[in-house]
């Protein structure tokens, strides 16, 4: 184990800490009068709906069917009658098709629940995709894809994220506090079938107690087994945005993601933790993925923890169950303080990604005017990405999309550092995230100028001359 | 309920325009108050008249052109306190209005504000003044009268220590050091001007690689090629004064005239240096260079401010020479 916490990219940033939750034992909610499914919880195309109003489900039932690649089923989380099928505005603010099913309160689970034999790869893959699990850390990119990579590009390196750089979320750190047995299950079930000889566990410096956790785990291994897991924990610097996948693969292995590559094209897989605990839990129990661990924080909220919660329950009635707010909510984050969105209703039936709720207050909420760039290069030195985000703002207020590609636009991860960092108060990542839909609008037409030209050409003849 | 919605990331750090703009005033007061001490009453005058009229000429400007007030940002105050401190004690007072008026008016406010501006206001200020009123502006004196009179007769001219390098009359370095020489108000103390460096540096407001790459290259090129230089050194090196003739030079060159303010508060302005580390470098060393060769072989004593003005010119063209890859966007990959 390494003494050194390492840190290897270049810029990022410290904001606050803010984890206030992480020595609350996690909580299980109850008692949900209904929850509202969405079809799609995942990056890829969305489920068919299985299920009408007035069936009848348990906890587990399968209500959405993936029969598109790329896609993973979607159970139901709670036991009671589905009442209605319908469209809803998500999150992101997408209309999407949902379910909404109403709570018999008897949380019966479904009897074809299982634990899964597993005696193939092809049998693991499949028990993967049917468990409906995606990636947890927030991406939600279907599990079983990330599992099964082109035969060309097998890994020979797991790394499991254990950074938890967001301001405020604690519920991995709760994860592995309570079930570090089924982290490491799941770890060694990776490993086993897709044959990857070495992991590691990168843990900010931050969180001294997961480290002491997971070498203890391992040590009991060793004892049981008799032969040491090569797992390995590592510390990393606490510095934002140390658990975002490139960064991460960088510090431990000091490979880098080319832009516009996956972590295999580099031989490595990264896994959350949370993720990877599902892996080991689903194998002993046979239970899909239904409820979901969430760290629900913030100055209006009377008592912030982590709670574990149906998939699909809706935002309000979390925060209710969660004890309620104790002055009204100015703002309402999905996700961390540095990536999430800030909602503006509170009806949202939670989805598998998710990870944290921050409710606002005043304190927190109040929004510095924007002022002119005054070229700190706060930012350039804070990109992880090595990006130019004053450079890039620029352009796109230019909407000069030429300039754009320049600055490597596309390469942003959307970290929010350089907003973070920057004295003038200026919409950075936002105003870069519009210079990519320019970029992509722009290269979508000259391709499609291209085509007509080809096409052009083609008819021959009748091209004037 | 009405909820508020915004763009992610929902936390900022604490530091803004107006903090920074605060620091740099802060890390500017010892040199200021040095400059008070060994001038006298008059460069109390010209400091508070530089800052006043440049908060005022920001003021109107601003409503002429219709646009929102920008004194709190205190990046006039920063301008105005920097003019002053590249003036000498002499000037007119009118003068001093009037290189203020150009530097918010003209240089500022005419190119869109804080931002926009491609060359440090206060440099391009003096240097108006200084072909506007070329006599003013090169005309140094020392107190010797008591510290409250206005009157100039209780001050006689000088030369600065730049042009009377290899005369008998040049001062020691450590005159040179703690200010006792003529100059501008706020470029003769050293020690000062070094103790509000430091502080910037520590508050993270300035990166140290400009001024240490610009008083680097002017220092190296002045060893190596000054009137005394290492290649013509005829003196002793087998003892310590020795070796203290040999690094003469350009430690005197170093200490006086305006590098050290230069290099510090005015080549490190945000807006006109360059946003990476190594446009930085670059600049720095640009400096360097300029102002060695004005200073050895152009007719002027004084090359900071031509140097810095040159290389803010140059800076966008730096910026984009500079502009690295993305991360990950290398061939090679380390232990594939
Ligand atoms: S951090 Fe803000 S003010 Fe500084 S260079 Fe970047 S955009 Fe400009
Ligand atoms: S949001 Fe994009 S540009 Fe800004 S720091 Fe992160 S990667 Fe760089």
């Amino acid at each position: 184990m390494s003494l050194r916490s390492l840190h290897a990219f270049a810029g990022g940033v410290h904001p606050l800490g803010n984890k206030n939750t992480d020595v609350l034992p996690s909580i299980h909610l109850h008692g949900f009068p209904e929850v509202e499914l969405l079809m799609q919880q995942h990056i890829g195309p969305p489920c068919t709906c299985v299920v009408r109003p007035g069936d009848h489900v348990d906890v587990g039932t399968m209500v959405g069917r993936a029969d598109k690649p790329m896609s993973v089923p979607i159970h139901s989380s709670i036991s009671g009658t589905v009442k209605e099928v319908h469209y809803v505005v998500s999150a992101n603010g997408t209309p999407v098709e949902a379910v909404r099913i109403e709570s018999d309160f008897k949380h019966s689970i479904n009897p074809f629940c299982r634990p899964p034999k597993v005696e193939s790869f092809e049998d693991f893959i499949q028990m993967i995709r049917d468990s409906g699990l995606v990636g947890l850390g927030g991406a939600a990119f279907p599990t079983y894809i990330k599992l099964n990579p082109p035969k060309n590009k097998m890994p020979d390196t797991l790394i499991v994220n254990a950074a938890e750089c967001e301001p405020y979320i604690t519920a991995d750190y709760r994860q592995i506090c309570e079930h570090p047995d089924d982290i490491i299950d799941g770890i060694l079930e990776v490993m086993k079938w897709l044959e990857i000889p070495k992991t590691i566990i990168g843990v900010e410096d931050n969180k001294p107690l997961v480290t002491r956790i997971f070498s203890h785990e391992i040590k009991k291994r060793v004892y049981k087994t008799g032969k040491h897991p090569d797992i390995e924990v590592r510390t990393l610097k606490t510095i934002y945005p140390q658990g975002a996948e490139k960064m991460l693969i960088y510090t431990l292995t000091g490979r880098k993601v080319p832009p516009g590559k996956l972590p295999i094209d580099v031989h490595t897989l990264v896994m959350n933790v949370s993720t990877l605990r599902f892996i080991g839990l689903y194998l002993k129990e046979g239970i899909p993925l239904t409820r979901k661990r969430m760290t629900l924080d913030g100055s209006a909220l009377n008592t912030p923890g982590n709670f574990i919660v149906p998939i699909g329950a809706r935002i309000q009635d979390i925060i209710e169950a969660a004890g309620g707010t104790r002055e009204e909510p100015k703002k309402i984050i999905m996700g961390g303080a540095m990536m999430g969105v800030a909602l503006d209703r509170i009806d949202h039936g939670i989805i598998k990604a998710n990870n944290a709720i921050l409710v606002f207050g005043s304190e927190e909420t109040t929004l510095p005017p924007e002022s002119p760039c005054i070229r700190c290069a706060r930012c350039v030195a804070s990109c992880p990405m090595d990006l130019i985000p004053c450079g890039i703002d620029k352009a796109t207020r230019l909407r000069d999309t030429e300039m754009l590609e320049k600055y490597h636009v596309m390469d942003c991860i959307e970290c929010g550092c350089c907003t973070y960092a920057c004295p003038s108060k200026r919409f950075l990542t936002q105003s870069i995230k519009n210079g990519k839909v320019m970029v992509r609008a722009e290269r979508a037409r000259i391709k499609k100028e291209q085509e007509l030209l080809a096409a052009s050409e083609q008819k021959g003849g009748n091209a004037p001359s | 309920m009405k909820l508020q919605v915004s763009h992610s990331p929902h936390v900022r750090d604490k530091a803004t325009t107006q903090s920074i703009m605060l620091d740099v005033i802060i890390a500017l007061i010892p040199a200021t108050l040095a400059g008070w001490y060994y001038f006298g009453i008059r460069a109390v005058l010209i400091t508070l008249i530089s800052v006043a009229s440049c908060i005022i000429f920001e003021y109107i400007s601003r409503r002429i052109m219709k646009r929102n007030n920008t004194i709190s940002d205190l990046s006039a105050v920063v301008t105005g306190l920097l003019l002053a401190m590249n003036l000498p004690v002499s000037l007119p007072l009118y003068m001093v209005v009037i290189g203020a008026c150009f530097a918010i008016v003209v240089v500022k406010q005419m190119f869109g504000g804080l931002g926009n501006n491609f060359v440090n206001p206060a440099i391009a200020a003096r240097i108006f003044l200084v072909i506007a009123f070329p006599k003013a502006m090169t005309s140094w004196t020392v107190r010797s009268g008591s510290w409250f009179s206005f009157d100039s007769a209780d001050a006689v001219s000088s030369a600065t220590p730049l042009t009377r390098i290899h005369t008998s009359e040049a001062p020691s370095l450590w005159k040179l050091f703690i200010g006792d020489k003529a100059g501008c108000i706020g470029e003769v103390c050293i020690i000062a001007l070094l103790i509000g460096a430091l502080y910037l540096i520590l508050r993270h407001v300035i990166r140290p690689w400009i001024p240490v790459a610009y008083i680097g290259t002017f220092a190296l090129l002045a060893f190596l090629f000054g009137k005394t230089n290492v290649f013509n050194f005829a003196g002793d090196l087998t003892v310590l004064s020795g070796w203290g003739d040999l690094f003469h030079e350009c430690c005197y060159m170093v200490l006086s005239g305006g590098l050290i303010l230069g290099a510090f508060f005015m080549a490190t302005d945000y807006v006109t240096s360059p946003l990476t580390t190594k446009g930085k470098f670059i600049f720095g060393i640009g400096c360097g260079i300029l102002t060695f060769l004005i200073r050895y072989y152009g007719n002027m004593a004084e090359g900071v401010s031509f140097s810095i003005i040159l290389m803010n010119i140059l800076t966008p063209h730096i910026d984009n020479w500079t502009m690295g890859k993305p991360f990950g966007e290398v061939k090679e990959n380390a232990k594939v």
